[in-house]
């Protein structure tokens, strides 16, 4: 097996392999239910590197990493392959079709996007009234989802059949320190489950879980905690940085998490709580690194930690999400230091982990 | 006798005196069970941090029974301190703008402070995002509390002789009864699992996970319901002091028919006084109990409660020494449920 070096000398990075994999995988189209692009990605990426893979019944991808070393912690780390988007229900004929939207997607962010549809990636554009023809009223309305269209054009139809998944058409660009993609959420988290598995710490047996179907409800990670059974759980993800200035001036009290300052380490969302001892280990771990890291704000919204806790007879359980702004939108926008500084940070906590910080240090 | 219901309102108290919103149920955790040591056969704590005591083997004839009732409470998180101090939160749990106003609180690392709210328009309904906490800070730098800091309501227990009242009788009561049916009960041929459950406020996700690991032939919850008994109230037959209600519905599961029989007929033979709560909204662990691995017969014994979820919630003296009786009776025969 051409397995990597040991880990303890792993130095997160964006090199061109790097920057060429992230690409590949936030152009992939993976909408919920359909993850079949990415999860060809991943198999081919950690062939070499898994000591057991499998594929298993809803389209998770589950690898089981080993370390080396004695005492073993077996870590499940979760990272969705699927991405909102949209799903084609009614062929109209001449390439236009109607559609509708899987997982949270904002209707106002929709029409005029380029768009991609099924596994032959067909260029269309979700159409709407030009403004020539609109009235002023008619501009006041936000448009409903079924007042939209998916046009391909004449000709193309042969190769878009219903029940086909699509995504918006934007390509990953690196903008300087920035990266701009329409599925940083959650391949950032793919990207780095990836990098996680070629460098495991000895200390941990990493169980990868590269889920399916999150946005639509967590699901693909309920099953997978089952199979894997694991003692901590972990998921990466993606969360927004609503941190621009309040065009009003005023003290902008829920950015949620900024951009540039580090992973988001979550307290609470709406699907967990976060166990307050993986919290301090993974502070801790941070602290000692000097990995610029910030706290989530306890808010709405979730990850797959809320299934994977809640597992068996319970999995103590910690979400750390890349900031990004625009979620869920044609383009999200993240700081490159934010993503290799998650990465470092869940690395260098993986390192450190020794099962004695689950004991319950209480007083009477 | 009364030596015994001092024990028992003297631990109630201490129970709604002491903060543990959920996920932050250490402290209440470590006083139930110090409480309890000595009175069951095996004390231990699980993943998520449901406290868990057996109590009674398996016998020929005897089933084994999870009783579960939770030890969080509704509270604050601090979502972001501003220059001046002042902290903004978000609910754990079912919170009301209304029940908060002027209300005060206690952190879990000791700071206490009030809760205040910008000014409103005229006939505005406030909201949550309008309310802030005050601890005394002057700026942020000296804020006793950032975010993700965890708070309760504090409110003292206040004995009104028939009538008790608390900020968390929802569901310390419930503890409070089944720690004494812990000590009073004799398990015979069942073995008992006491179950001190976390995280119930947020979605009843404690009992999922205990639920699994016991592995019961038997569920039953042990919750506050809500009453029809106030001026102009929902429509509800429950009332304080009519005895423990015996779950039919809520809208997080049915009860189990053969449960529901079950209670009933031990209330009749021990002649308690009892009501069917028939519960439109609000849900308890007996649901993550009955829908455990391939299915479990549960059901809930109900305190009727006023006020639920304000910082001043309302139950009859009577109805929980009645309830202590009905679950005491139950746990320690052999079980039918045909």
């Amino acid at each position: 097996m051409a397995k990597s070096d040991v880990s303890t000398k792993f130095n997160p990075r964006l090199g061109k392999k790097e920057l060429d994999l992230l690409t590949k995988l936030c152009n992939a189209v993976s909408v919920s239910g359909d993850e079949q692009e990415v999860r060809a990605i991943v198999l081919e990426e950690l062939r070499d590197f898994a000591d057991f893979t499998t594929v298993d019944a809803m389209g998770n991808v589950l690898v089981r990493r080993e370390g080396t070393g004695a005492n073993r912690v077996r870590v499940m780390i979760a990272a969705h392959m699927d991405e909102v988007g949209f799903m084609i229900i009614k062929d109209e004929g001449d390439g236009v079709y109607e559609f509708k939207v899987i997982g949270g997607v904002d209707p106002r962010q929709l029409a005029g996007k380029p768009v991609t549809i099924g596994r032959d990636h067909i260029p269309g554009v979700i159409g709407a009234k030009a403004i020539h023809l609109t009235t002023p009223e008619e501009r006041k309305q936000v448009l409903k989802v079924d007042q939209l269209r998916i046009d391909i054009g004449p000709g193309g139809d042969s190769k878009v059949k219903i029940g086909d998944r699509g995504t918006f058409a934007t390509k990953l660009a690196v903008l300087g320190p920035s990266i701009r993609s329409k599925a940083l959420d959650d391949r950032l988290g793919v990207f780095n489950l990836i990098q996680l598995v070629k460098h495991t710490p000895e200390n941990v047996d990493l169980l990868a879980a590269f889920t399916v179907q999150e946005e639509l409800g967590l699901r693909g990670a309920k099953i997978a905690a089952f199979a894997f059974d694991p003692e901590i759980g972990i998921a990466m993800d993606s969360t927004p940085a609503n941190d621009l200035p309040h065009y009003d001036g005023l003290a902008n009290t829920s950015h949620n998490t900024k951009l540039g300052d580090g992973p988001a380490i979550y307290i609470m969302d709406r699907g967990t709580i976060g166990d307050q001892r993986l919290i301090k280990w993974l502070v801790e771990s941070a602290e000692a690194e000097k990995i610029p890291w910030q706290f989530r704000q306890p808010g709405l919204g979730g990850t797959d930690a809320g299934e994977i806790h809640k597992t068996r007879a319970g999995v103590p359980s910690v979400s750390v999400s890349v900031p990004q702004r625009y979620l869920h939108s044609a383009a999200g926008l993240i700081r490159v230091d934010d993503e290799l500084n998650t990465l470092k940070l869940i690395h260098t906590a993986l390192k450190r982990l020794d099962r004695s910080i689950l004991n319950r240090q209480e007083k009477k | 006798m009364a030596k015994k219901n001092n024990s028992l309102w003297t631990i109630l108290q201490t129970l709604v005196e002491t903060p543990g919103p959920s996920g932050s149920e250490h402290v209440i955790r470590e006083k139930i069970k110090a409480e309890i040591e000595g009175h069951a056969d095996e004390i231990y704590t699980d993943a998520l941090g449901n406290l868990i005591a057996r109590k009674g083997t398996l016998k020929e004839g005897g089933k084994r029974i999870m009783v579960s009732a939770h030890i969080d409470e509704i509270g604050l998180m601090v979502t972001h301190v501003d220059d001046n101090g002042f902290a903004r939160f978000m609910p754990i749990g079912g919170i009301s703008p209304l029940t908060c106003l002027g209300g005060r609180v206690l952190f879990m690392n000791g700071t206490r402070g009030v809760i205040g709210m910008e000014r409103l328009e005229k006939d505005e309904h406030p909201e949550l995002a309008k309310l802030f906490i005050d601890t005394g800070a002057t700026s942020k730098a000296d804020s006793q509390i950032g975010v993700g800091d965890v708070c309760g309501f504090e409110r003292p227990f206040l004995d009104l002789g028939k009538r008790l009242v608390a900020k968390s009788m929802d569901d310390r009561v419930a503890a409070a009864i089944a720690m004494e049916a812990l000590k009073e009960v004799q398990p015979g041929k069942n073995e008992l699992y006491f179950v001190f459950s976390v995280q119930e406020e947020v979605g009843i996700r404690g009992a999922i996970t205990a639920a699994y690991g016991v592995d019961p032939e038997v569920g039953l919850a042990v919750d506050v319901t809500r009453t029809g008994d106030t001026p102009l109230g929902v429509k509800m037959e429950v009332a304080l002091g009519n005895g423990p209600a015996i779950k039919v519905r809520d809208s997080s599961f049915i009860a189990d028919p053969r449960v529901v029989k079950w209670m009933v007929n031990e209330a009749k033979a021990q002649k308690l006084p009892y009501q069917m709560e028939v519960l439109e909204a609000g849900g308890t662990d007996g649901a993550a109990m009955q829908r455990t691995r391939a299915g479990v017969p549960a059901g809930c014994l109900s305190i009727p409660c006023r006020y639920i979820h304000s910082p001043s919630e309302m139950v009859d003296r009577d109805d929980v020494e009645n309830s202590v009786k009905l679950l005491v009776g139950l746990l320690g025969k052999p079980v039918s449920l045909g």
